[in-house]
């Protein structure tokens, strides 16, 4: 048992890790372009923040189980297979990236706009208000985030093993409740709430650093 | 050094149309201290930032340092704009960086390197008093501290023109005097074209040589601070210059005042001299040679940059010609005279 749950969890462990890697990769860039085409923001852009805009909000509101299926054939022709853990990150990506593209851009959007001001008055360019101001400034923000976009991120990894994504949901599901092994279920469960709590402890802990200096 | 011509800027928002800026001309020489006083919403704000193009001008041209931003392509502007500093109310630092990083900032978005930038930003935290504090997060600074902060990224790109958008107006009044003192400083050690705006008069008292008042959008009166002082003629102006003098007429003498004179009443005289006529005796020599009586109800002496300045308010009594007399010569000496009104002969 103690060998299933520990290839499992790290089955795990790949997914939420991976998945949320490219979620920050992706979704920060998507969260500044959001955040900077607002009105009134020094890149306005209504049109293009709208079509974003709406986008991510047609993705959010989509069931991540019926996300999930819907993109079977997506998933088997970026990584050839639909099945597995490699396979489960494809949805998970794709299902976080509108939900943490919409908290770094608050985060973001939360810098004071004098900064932005101070910024330009000394001539600062776009690219350099986005890399030396509105990050930076905005990290604690874009950290908790990330912290918060991991811990969904463990949830719906579990709902992906329902499906075939390996990992601790798939092995709860198979070996605790078609196989009736409560231990299992239990074990995993616990497993879960103390990943999540590490998470959580894990992103507090950074953001705490960062507003040390605050 | 700047010369702002026929600068209008309209906000227009759903619901309604502001003129935030109706036809500001304007000429600021180098080497001034030129203060924009109004009231909070007559659009100092958008008019400083009109300086360097952080707000747009819907129309007109800003010419600094013989160049026009308003014609010139983006890339251009934030070049020129490295030799326009600018210094704002909440300061506008960022939280994330320590002093020598907020100072260096400018620095490094010219792409200098570490040694250069060093070379620059140490001798500057010199000057503004902050060598002790370089590795701190402005989190942990004062207001003021925070200010020379700000004033010190500000001319990291030695800039000719230094902006100051209410730089003092979230300040105590004694870290106000010492920032407009270290405001003083540079202007003098660097040459710097200061343009400061404030709704204190204060502030314009103890800094500026020039000021111009701005009301609504338009600028109503302009000169030099003495000038404005002594002989303000616009409404605004002059209850600005009441305000930092505290001459006010007591409510039982106003209550009395007319606005005409007859037989049985004598003018309330505000008098105001300044430079070489405030050092002569010239009240008490009108009061011998046109036989007059003076009440003084209030007066207030100061030095203005360097130059005494004195206002009164006082009460003349004596006959109808020798008061006229008296006036005409008091202002063939310099000194300003303004009929505040008449107030019958007192019981
Ligand atoms: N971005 C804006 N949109 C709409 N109206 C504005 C904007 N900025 C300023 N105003 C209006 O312009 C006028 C002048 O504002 P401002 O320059 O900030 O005044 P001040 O700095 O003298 O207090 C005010 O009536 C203000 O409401
Ligand atoms: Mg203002």
């Amino acid at each position: 048992m103690l060998h299933d749950l520990l290839n499992a969890l790290q089955e795990t462990l790949f997914m939420v890790f991976t998945a949320g890697f490219f979620t920050f990769m992706i979704g920060l860039p998507l969260g500044v372009l959001l955040s900077v085409t607002r009105k009134g923001q020094f890149l306005a852009n209504p049109f293009l923040n709208k079509i974003f805009g709406t986008f991510i909000n047609a993705a959010r509101s989509i069931p991540y189980i019926v996300f999930m299926v819907a993109l079977i054939p997506l998933t088997r022709l970026i990584v050839g297979t639909g099945e597995g853990s490699i396979a489960a990150i494809v949805p998970l990506t794709l299902a976080a990236i509108p939900f943490f593209a919409r908290l770094a851009e608050t985060a973001i959007a939360e810098v004071p706009k004098g900064l932005i001001e101070a910024a330009q008055s000394v001539g600062a360019s776009p690219k350099q208000i986005i890399y030396k101001v509105l990050i930076p400034e905005a990290l604690p923000g874009i950290i908790n985030g990330l912290t918060v976009t991991l811990v969904h991120l463990v949830g719906y990894s579990a709902m992906a093993g329902a499906i075939g994504g390996g990992g601790l949901g798939s092995l709860a599901i198979h070996k605790g409740y078609h196989a009736f092994q409560t231990n299992y279920i239990v074990a995993t469960v616990v497993i879960l709430i103390c990943l999540v709590q590490m998470i959580q402890i894990c992103g507090d802990y950074i953001v705490h650093g960062t507003l040390k200096r605050q | 050094m700047i010369s702002l011509k026929d600068v209008e800027r309209v906000y227009k928002t759903s619901n309604a149309t502001v003129h935030a800026l109706k036809g500001i001309t304007l000429n600021v020489k180098q080497g001034e201290i030129f203060g924009i006083i109004g009231r909070s919403g007559a659009g100092k704000s958008t008019l400083i930032r009109c300086i360097n193009l952080l707000e747009r001008p819907t129309r007109g041209s800003v010419i600094v340092d013989h160049c026009n931003l308003t014609t010139i392509n983006k890339e251009a502007l934030r070049h020129a704009r490295r030799n326009i500093g600018m210094i704002f109310q909440h300061f506008n630092l960022l939280n994330s960086r320590t002093v020598y990083q907020n100072v260096a900032l400018p620095l490094e978005l010219m792409g200098l390197s570490k040694k250069e930038i060093s070379s620059t930003v140490h001798p500057l935290l010199e000057l503004t008093g902050l060598t002790e504090k370089a590795n701190e997060y402005p989190y942990h600074l004062s207001g003021g501290q925070k200010q020379r902060v700000a004033i010190a990224r500000a001319l990291v790109n030695k800039p000719k023109i230094l902006l100051c958008d209410e730089a003092t107006s979230s300040l105590d009044p004694k870290t106000t005097h010492s920032i407009l003192q270290l405001l003083r400083d540079i202007n003098e050690k660097l040459n710097l074209t200061i343009v400061l705006i404030t709704h204190e008069m204060e502030v314009i008292k103890s800094i500026c040589t020039e000021v111009a008042v701005l009301h609504q959008g338009e600028i109503v009166e302009q000169g030099s601070v003495l000038a404005l002082f002594a002989d303000p003629k616009s409404d605004i102006a002059k209850e600005f210059v009441k305000a930092a003098t505290r001459l006010e007429m007591p409510i039982a003498l106003r209550r009395r005042m007319r606005p005409q004179p007859t037989s049985t009443t004598h003018p309330v005289l505000r008098i105001s001299f300044m430079g070489q006529s405030a050092q002569e005796p010239f009240i008490a020599y009108v009061i011998q040679h046109y036989e007059l009586t003076v009440n003084i109800i209030q007066a207030h002496l100061e030095t203005i940059r360097d130059e005494a300045i004195g206002i009164m308010i006082v009460e003349v009594m004596g006959s109808a010609d020798n008061i006229q007399n008296a006036i005409a010569f008091l202002e063939s000496k310099g000194l300003h005279i303004e009929v505040l009104g008449h107030a019958p002969r007192s019981t």
